[in-house]
């Protein structure tokens, strides 16, 4: 293949991409527009545009402002960040299995919701940030001691080491969970099953706030740090030959990793499925390049996650993350069956 | 087989092996585990001598209540534990040599996520299911999630990758997990199943035993027969197949040798699938990368492991008894981390 032919393959992809996002983005606010439609109590297109512009009736504006637009509005961040991090992840690790997971965010989350429930719940002081700041918590000291443990003096961080010891000390907690969730009374237990399974319900405007910050500054460094991500994908010899300081970027990609993750976690609690399949869907459709991976993943799995709630808080009891892997994994499976 | 003595004569391929490791670890692996057995089956509730233990298997009279406690209870159980540790470690062995991804392990496939998928079936639609009934679903569920991670890899153009199996294998456990704990909360059977599933081996009985032995054995020597073939596999496909290894049936036979091992294995143990990732770690650490030493060193490291966390697990704080996959998870862990800490090379 001559250079030319190259830059037309490129320039034919870049096209591609932009198709595609541009496609994404309609359907994004597509289903956003339908999903405040929809609920246990319908509203129709026009009720919903007159609410959005101060007409409507005081139920109709509690309706939409007070639980459907927040809940919808997280999904989306949730969706996007979880995804962005799962790309940040395949592609520094180079293995198609790494989703946030491996950073121990969803076991460390996890734990700290458990450990709540257990020992320190009193029904009387219901604070709206505890929970969410503990998991937070949680996920955060659950990625740095893995960071702890797979850095290496003199080599830094290396990917195949940082993932096996991400697997155990999931395992490890995940084991101290069992251990813990066994003992709760039945009722502690389905509230924690719940929360691991990913549930958005409960969401309200203060959450919105707190979890914006962080999508809408991690997203956009993620982008930025997309050219190291290309790079450090080609291996680390190749990368070190190029000039790019593999440690220090590998590490800030990492952190902006865990902040994206640990705040969708806090506030979503385990739909982790996004992170996996969100950024595979985005390399099938636009290929490997970050720059315009990233961007897909995102709205991918935004897409995925507001339709999923949108079906579990229309038509069912159950939490978002179960949705969420119900089609999402079907549909992954056809595409790996069909591709080569 | 194309391999002959010709190819063995002359190995264009060097595998690091330590076959003086692995003989001593194979004697004295063997030893240790028949001891500790005996010691699973003294220690309990109530306390008997080895000198009874040894008096009840060979010189058994049905009229002392302690040999009936031996014969009934103790000594079908330290062999459940003993078999089902060496079918998930050889499984996991065959996983990780096959895929050469050191995640793999039989959960992958998909079978955990269907057994407990299954399981979550029978929890909430059929309560009162037998034991035995419930252990057959539980297999059935198992390979039910292998045969449709195999079926979507093999549907696909390039055919059964290991990228390919490990992604679908993923997805559907991914799939499974989210219906059965969809399943679970909508049921409310959640904590009753975790108790079964995390239960290991208790209330196991001689008729179990007779059920699965046959097979866990059957997968154990298959395991050993293609052992070679997956050392091969594990250097890559091409030079698997350059050194004549027939890789596409030696994948399916790798499949079915886990399915079977790994699939009795949880319908009798329910999770303790952890012992799948760390005992081949282990083993390969011990005696190097081939796999014709590590698949017998990892049945018995692996049954080794299982037996001892038994004994520890019913006896922490008796009557009621720590979650055995727990237990050896929180053993595991932090072992298997120093084993990666210190590790140089190839991590």
């Amino acid at each position: 293949m001559n250079p030319t032919n190259i830059s037309v393959t490129e320039s034919r992809r870049r096209t591609r991409a932009i198709i595609v996002m541009l496609i994404l983005t309609i359907l994004v606010i597509t289903a956003f527009i339908i999903s405040m439609n929809t609920g246990h109590i319908r509203l129709s297109p026009l009720d919903v545009v007159k609410t959005m512009f101060g007409g409507g009736t005081d139920k109709q504006h509690l309706i939409l402002f007070e639980f459907r637009l927040p809940r919808i509005i997280i999904s989306v961040l949730i969706g996007a960040g979880f995804a962005v991090s799962g790309a940040i992840l395949q592609g520094l690790f180079r293995n198609p299995l790494a989703d946030p997971g491996l950073l121990g965010i969803n076991a460390g989350a996890g734990l700290m919701v458990t450990l709540y429930i257990s020992f320190l719940r009193d029904n009387s002081s219901a604070n709206l940030f505890l929970l969410p700041l503990l998991a937070l918590g949680g996920a955060a000291s659950a990625a740095v001691l893995i960071f702890m443990l797979a850095y290496k003096r003199h080599k830094g961080l290396l990917p195949t080491r940082m993932i096996l010891i991400g697997v155990a000390v999931q395992a490890g907690i995940n084991a101290a969970m069992v251990v813990l969730t066994l003992a709760l009374d039945p009722e502690d237990y389905q509230y924690v099953s719940i929360w691991l399974a990913g549930s958005i319900a409960g969401s309200n405007w203060k959450y919105v706030i707190a979890l914006l910050p962080w999508i809408i500054a991690l997203i956009p460094f993620a982008m930025i740090k997309s050219r190291s991500l290309n790079i450090l994908n080609l291996g680390d010899q190749m990368a070190k030959g190029l000039g790019t300081p593999i440690n220090r970027d590998r590490i800030w990609l990492l952190a902006a990793a865990v902040g994206l993750a640990g705040s969708c976690v806090a506030i979503g609690g385990g739909i982790s499925f996004v992170g996996l399949v969100g950024p595979h869907l985005a390399r099938r459709l636009v290929g490997p390049q970050h720059q315009l991976n990233i961007p897909t993943a995102a709205l991918l799995g935004a897409l995925l996650v507001l339709v999923a709630d949108t079906i579990a808080r229309s038509f069912s009891s159950l939490p978002t993350g179960i949705i969420v892997a119900i089609i999402g994994a079907p549909y992954f499976l056809y595409l790996l069956s069909k591709t080569k | 087989m194309a391999l002959n003595n010709g190819t063995e004569a002359k190995p264009s391929v060097k595998l690091h092996a330590r076959p003086v490791v692995a003989t001593i670890i194979l004697i004295g692996g063997t030893a240790a585990l028949l001891l500790s057995m005996a010691l699973a089956i003294s220690v309990g509730a109530a306390n008997i001598s080895l000198e009874t233990v040894w008096e009840a298997v060979f010189k058994f009279n049905p009229e002392l209540t302690s040999h009936q406690i031996i014969r009934e209870l103790r000594m079908p159980r330290a062999i459940a534990c003993a078999v089902v540790g060496a079918a998930f470690a050889v499984s996991g062995a065959i996983m990780q040599g096959m895929t050469r991804n050191p995640l793999a392990d039989p959960s992958l496939l998909g079978l955990n996520a269907g057994a407990g998928f299954v399981l979550a079936i029978c929890f909430a639609f059929f309560p009162s299911l037998s034991y035995m009934s419930i252990m057959f679903f539980c297999f059935v569920g198992a390979a039910l999630g292998v045969a449709i991670v195999y079926g979507v890899t093999s549907m696909a153009k390039g055919g059964l990758t290991p990228v390919r199996l490990t992604l679908a294998g993923a997805a559907v456990s991914a799939l499974f997990v989210a219906l059965s704990s969809g399943i679970q909360i909508h049921y409310k059977v959640g904590q009753n199943m975790a108790f079964w599933y995390h239960g290991g081996v208790a209330g196991i009985n001689w008729q179990q035993i007779s059920i699965i032995a046959p097979w866990i054995g059957g997968g154990l020597i298959g395991a050993i027969i293609i052992s070679r073939a997956i050392s091969l596999l594990s250097l890559g496909e091409d030079i698997a197949v350059s050194l004549g290894t027939r890789t596409g049936l030696i994948k399916i036979l790798g499949l079915v040798f886990t399915l079977v091992l790994a699939g009795a294995g949880v319908s009798v143990a329910g999770a303790v699938g952890f012992i799948g990732l760390i005992i081949p770690h282990f083993a390969r650490y011990l005696v190097g990368v081939n796999y014709r030493w590590i698949i017998p060193c990892s049945a018995v490291l692996g049954g080794l492991l299982v037996v001892l966390a038994d004994i520890v697990a019913r006896t922490m704080n008796p009557p009621s008894e720590f979650p055995i996959g727990a237990l050896i998870a929180l053993i595991g862990v932090p072992f298997f981390l120093y084993l990666a800490v210190k590790q140089r090379g190839e991590l």
